[in-house]
C-alpha cells in the first residue's frame, strides 16, 4: 500500500533525505509509479582505501619521493652524529681553546622531495653544524657573513653582552666578519641562532644549530661516571649511541604557517631511512626545538620510556620515566633510554602534535641485534 | 540589389589587371603578419627581457576543475596557469602529506591539465581539504565541502536523474501550456498581459542565468578570462540568434514560440547543471519540497512559450515539441552536472543561454509593441505593466523556494 503523497510531503517537508530520496518520491508520485529504485552510489560509507587500494607502500600518509643528499650537500641521517668540535689548541693557562669557523650563506635547499626552499644557512646546511665543546673550554667562533642579509650568531650560554649577537653586539653586514669569544658554560644541550631582526624570519629561514657542552668530570666529583658518559670520546661515552635532533619546519609560501615539519630538516626522512639502533647499547638524544610559528613541539617515543634532562644542565634527570616531552621554541634537553629489554623491530618516534607528524615530523628506530 | 550594381558598374574590365594588383593587395595583408613574426623572433632570440629578471620565483596558478570521489580515493583534475611550467611536488589531505600519482607525470605547461589520484580513505558526509605543494613552495587548496561518492555515468543512475530532470523541466512547462485554452479566451488585453508577463519572466531568467554563468566562470582557470568569455559568448549568441531569427522578418507565432522555448531550454540546462552539481558535491540535500519549488518556478515558463501562439492554432505535436525543447535540457543538465564537469564548460553553456534569453526578450518585446500599436494602444498600458510586474514577481517568489 503506497503512502499518499501529501503524507509523504508532510513527513519530508524539510530539505533532507538527499536528492536520491527525492528522485524516489517522484517515481512514486507518477501515475504508473514504478518502485523507487535509486540506491546511493557505491562507496556509501566513504572510501576505505588504506586496506584495499594501496600497493606501493603500507603507509600512504607520507611524502612522495626521496630527497637524497646530492642537491643539498647534507644528509639528515649523517647529521645525527656529525659533531663539529672545532680546531683545538692550548691556551697559555693550559685551558683548551676551540676555534670554529662558520659562514653565513644563502642556499636553496630541498626540504621534501621536489620542494625547494630559499634558505639562509650556517655553512650551507640546515640545521647548522652541531658545535660540541667541553665545559670550561674557551671558544672562539669566527663568523663570516657571505649571505645577502645581515646575520649574527646568538649563543644560548653564558657570555658577555657585547658578543650577544643582537643588533650592536655582533650582528654583521654581508661581507663582514665577527669573532664571538666566550667560555663553554654551563654544560648542557644548547643551541645557537641568528638574532637579526625580524627574528622570526631569520630563524624560520634556517639559521640555527645545536650547541652541546659536555660536562667536565673533574668538576663533578659527585657524579663522575655520569659526566664521563656524556663527555665525547671517553670509553664510557662510546657505549652510548648519541644522536642530535633539531626539530624544525618550513614555511614555503611565507604565510607564517609551516608547510613541512621534520627533525633535521627533511620531511619524513626518518620514515624512509629508519635510524639503526643497537639493541644492547643505550641511546642519548640531544633534542632541540627551533620550530617557528607553532607555539610548542614535542617528542614521543613508541613502546618505551625515557629519562629527560631539561636543557641538559643537570646530571640527574629532571623527568624520569616519560614517553612524551614538550618543548617551546629554544627549549631543549637530553633524552636517555634503552631497548635492551625489548624485542628488536621498528619503533616509531614523532611529535605528538599529530599535524606535525603527518606533515613530516615522524620517524622510525630500527632496533637490531648487533653481533659483537 | 544595390550591392550587385556597385562594384561592376564602377570597374569595368577590372578582371584584366586584377592579377598583379591582387598580389600587391595580398602582400599588404602578409606584411604586418611578417612584421609580427620578426618582432617575436627577435624578442625570443635576443632575450633582452632578461634585464627585467629580478630573480623572483615564477608566477604559479593552479585551478581545480573536477573532483571525483570513489572507492579508490580522491581524484582531482587540475589545470596549470603558471608563467613557466609548474611542478607539483607533494599533496596533502587534511594537512597530512599523502602519497599520490600524477597522470600524466612531469611538469605542467601553461593551460595543461593532469589528474592527481590520491588513495585516501575519505569519510562519507564529512569535509576534506586537499592541498598541493609545488616545487617553489606555493600551496593551492581545494575544499571538498561534503564528501560523497561521485555518481558514475551508469544506466542505473541515468534513469532516476532523467525523471528528476523531467519533473523540474518538462512537467512544469506542460502544466504551463495547459493554460493555453484559457489564454485564448482572454481577448486582446489579456494577450498583452500574458506577453508582458512573458517578458517579465524572461528578464528574471536573464538575470539568474547571467549570474550563474559568471559564478561558474569565476571557478574556471584564470586564463579562460571567465567574465569576458561569458559576456562575449552571450553577445555572439544573441546577435547570431537575432540575425537568424529575422532572416524571414520579425519572428512571430510559432517561430517566436520556438525561440522562447530554446532560450528557456538553455536556462533549464543551467538549472539542471546546478542540481546535478549539488548532487555530485553533496552540497544540497535536495528534498521533495525543493523539487516542487523548481516545478512551481518553471510552470510560468510554459505560459510564456505558448503566449505568442494564442492567435494561431498549432497542433498537439507542436506543443509537445516545444515542451521538450524547453524542458528536456534540464535532464541533460542533471546528467552532465552530476558527472562534475569542468566549470568553464558550464559557464559556456549558460552564456549561450544568456544570449538566447536576451534575444527572446527583444523579440517578444517587439511583438508586444507591434500588436499593441496595431490595436491603437501604447505598449506600456496598465495591462502590460501589470503583466511585467506579475511575471517578475511570480518568478522571484517561486525562486525563494529553490534558493538554499
Amino acid at each position: 500500500m503506497r503512502t499518499p503523497i501529501w503524507q509523504r510531503l508532510s513527513r519530508r517537508r524539510v530539505l533532507s533525505g538527499g536528492i536520491v530520496a527525492a528522485g524516489g518520491a517522484i517515481v512514486g508520485a507518477l501515475p504508473n509509479g514504478r518502485p523507487a529504485v535509486a540506491q546511493p552510489p557505491d562507496a556509501s560509507h566513504g572510501a576505505n582505501v588504506a586496506t584495499t587500494a594501496t600497493h606501493a607502500s603500507a603507509n600512504p600518509m607520507i611524502t612522495v619521493g626521496d630527497v637524497g643528499s646530492a642537491k643539498n650537500g647534507f644528509d639528515p641521517t649523517a647529521m645525527l652524529t656529525d659533531w663539529e668540535t672545532g680546531t683545538v689548541s692550548q691556551l697559555p693557562d693550559g685551558r683548551t681553546l676551540r676555534t670554529f669557523e662558520i659562514e653565513g650563506q644563502d642556499k636553496e635547499i630541498e626540504i621534501a622531495s621536489g620542494v625547494l626552499f630559499p634558505a639562509w644557512t650556517y655553512n650551507g646546511r640546515v640545521p647548522g653544524p652541531t658545535l660540541r665543546a667541553t665545559e670550561g673550554d674557551h671558544l672562539r667562533v669566527v663568523f663570516r657573513n657571505r649571505a645577502s642579509h645581515p646575520h649574527s650568531m646568538h649563543f644560548h650560554g653564558i657570555h658577555a653582552a657585547r658578543i650577544d649577537g643582537v643588533p650592536g653586539a655582533g650582528l654583521i653586514e654581508p661581507g663582514q666578519e665577527f669573532v664571538y669569544e666566550f667560555d663553554a658554560l654551563p654544560f648542557g644541550c644548547h643551541l645557537y641562532h641568528c638574532h637579526a631582526l625580524p627574528l622570526r624570519r631569520h630563524i624560520s629561514k634556517g639559521m640555527y644549530g645545536a650547541f652541546i657542552v659536555d660536562p667536565d668530570p673533574a668538576r663533578h666529583p659527585e657524579s663522575v661516571a655520569v659526566a664521563q658518559s656524556r663527555l665525547l670520546g671517553t670509553a664510557e661515552n662510546k657505549e652510548w649511541q648519541e644522536l642530535v635532533m633539531v626539530m624544525n619546519g618550513f614555511d614555503t609560501n611565507f604565510d607564517r604557517k609551516n608547510e613541512t615539519y621534520a627533525v633535521n630538516t627533511i620531511a619524513h626522512h626518518f620514515m624512509k631511512h629508519p635510524i639503526r639502533i643497537d639493541h644492547d647499547r643505550p641511546v642519548r638524544i640531544y633534542l632541540v626545538n627551533v620550530l617557528e610559528f607553532d607555539l610548542i613541539n614535542s617528542f614521543h617515543l613508541h613502546g618505551n620510556f625515557f629519562d629527560y634532562y631539561d636543557h641538559g644542565t643537570t646530571l640527574i634527570p629532571t623527568l624520569t620515566t616519560v614517553d612524551t616531552v614538550m618543548q617551546c621554541q629554544a627549549q631543549r634537553g637530553i633524552l636517555e633510554f634503552t631497548y635492551r629489554k625489548h624485542e628488536t623491530g621498528a619503533y616509531m618516534f614523532h611529535a605528538h602534535q599529530s599535524e606535525f607528524a603527518e606533515l613530516g615530523w615522524m620517524g622510525m628506530f630500527d632496533v637490531v641485534a648487533v653481533a659483537s | 540589389m544595390i550591392e550587385i550594381i556597385r562594384p561592376q558598374a564602377q570597374m569595368p574590365g577590372a578582371a584584366s589587371n586584377a592579377q598583379p594588383r591582387s598580389y600587391t593587395k595580398l602582400l599588404w595583408f602578409v606584411l604586418p603578419l611578417l612584421a609580427l613574426v620578426v618582432a617575436a623572433a627577435w624578442l625570443v632570440a635576443s632575450d633582452w627581457l632578461k634585464v627585467f629578471d629580478t630573480g623572483a620565483p615564477p608566477v604559479e596558478k593552479l585551478t581545480f576543475e573536477r573532483v571525483i570521489l570513489d572507492g579508490q580515493g580522491i581524484h582531482l583534475k587540475v589545470r596549470a596557469g603558471g608563467s613557466e611550467p609548474m611542478m607539483i611536488a607533494q599533496v596533502t589531505v587534511d594537512e597530512a602529506f599523502w602519497s599520490f600519482r600524477q597522470e600524466p607525470p612531469g611538469p605542467l605547461d601553461r593551460m595543461s591539465t593532469a589528474w592527481l589520484h590520491i588513495p585516501y580513505s575519505w569519510v562519507l558526509g564529512e569535509k576534506h581539504d586537499v592541498g598541493v605543494l609545488t616545487k617553489t613552495g606555493l600551496t593551492f587548496k581545494k575544499e571538498i565541502e561534503v564528501a560523497i561518492a561521485t555518481p558514475q555515468a551508469q544506466v542505473g543512475q541515468l534513469v532516476p536523474q532523467a525523471l528528476l530532470g523531467a519533473f523540474v523541466g518538462v512537467v512544469p512547462v506542460i502544466i504551463g501550456m495547459l493554460f493555453y485554452p484559457a489564454m485564448r479566451s482572454l481577448g486582446r488585453q489579456g494577450l498583452d498581459f500574458v506577453l508582458a508577463l512573458t517578458v517579465g519572466l524572461l528578464a528574471f531568467l536573464f538575470v539568474g542565468t547571467l549570474k550563474d554563468a559568471l559564478a561558474f566562470a569565476a571557478q574556471a582557470a584564470p586564463a579562460f578570462q571567465g567574465t569576458a568569455m561569458v559576456l562575449v559568448v552571450a553577445a555572439i549568441a544573441f546577435l547570431t540568434l537575432f540575425v537568424v531569427g529575422r532572416r524571414h522578418g520579425t519572428p512571430t507565432g510559432l517561430t517566436l514560440a520556438t525561440y522562447i522555448a530554446l532560450g528557456i531550454g538553455l536556462h533549464n540546462l543551467g538549472e539542471g547543471l546546478a542540481i546535478g552539481a549539488a548532487f555530485a558535491a553533496g552540497v544540497a540535500g535536495l528534498g521533495v519540497f525543493l523539487v516542487l519549488g523548481f516545478t512551481l518556478h518553471n510552470v510560468t515558463e510554459g505560459i510564456g512559450i505558448v503566449a505568442p501562439l494564442v492567435v494561431s492554432r498549432p497542433s498537439l505535436p507542436t506543443f509537445a515539441g516545444l515542451a521538450i525543447l524547453a524542458g528536456a535540457p534540464a535532464i541533460l543538465g542533471i546528467w552532465l552536472g552530476s558527472l562534475s564537469y569542468s566549470p568553464h564548460w558550464s559557464a559556456l553553456a549558460l552564456a549561450i543561454g544568456v544570449g538566447a534569453i536576451l534575444q527572446v526578450i527583444v523579440e517578444v518585446g517587439a511583438y508586444l509593441f507591434r500588436i499593441a500599436s496595431e490595436g491603437g494602444a501604447t505598449w506600456l498600458s496598465s495591462g502590460t505593466l501589470g503583466g511585467l510586474i506579475v511575471g517578475f514577481v511570480v518568478m522571484y517568489a517561486t525562486a525563494m523556494l529553490v534558493k538554499i
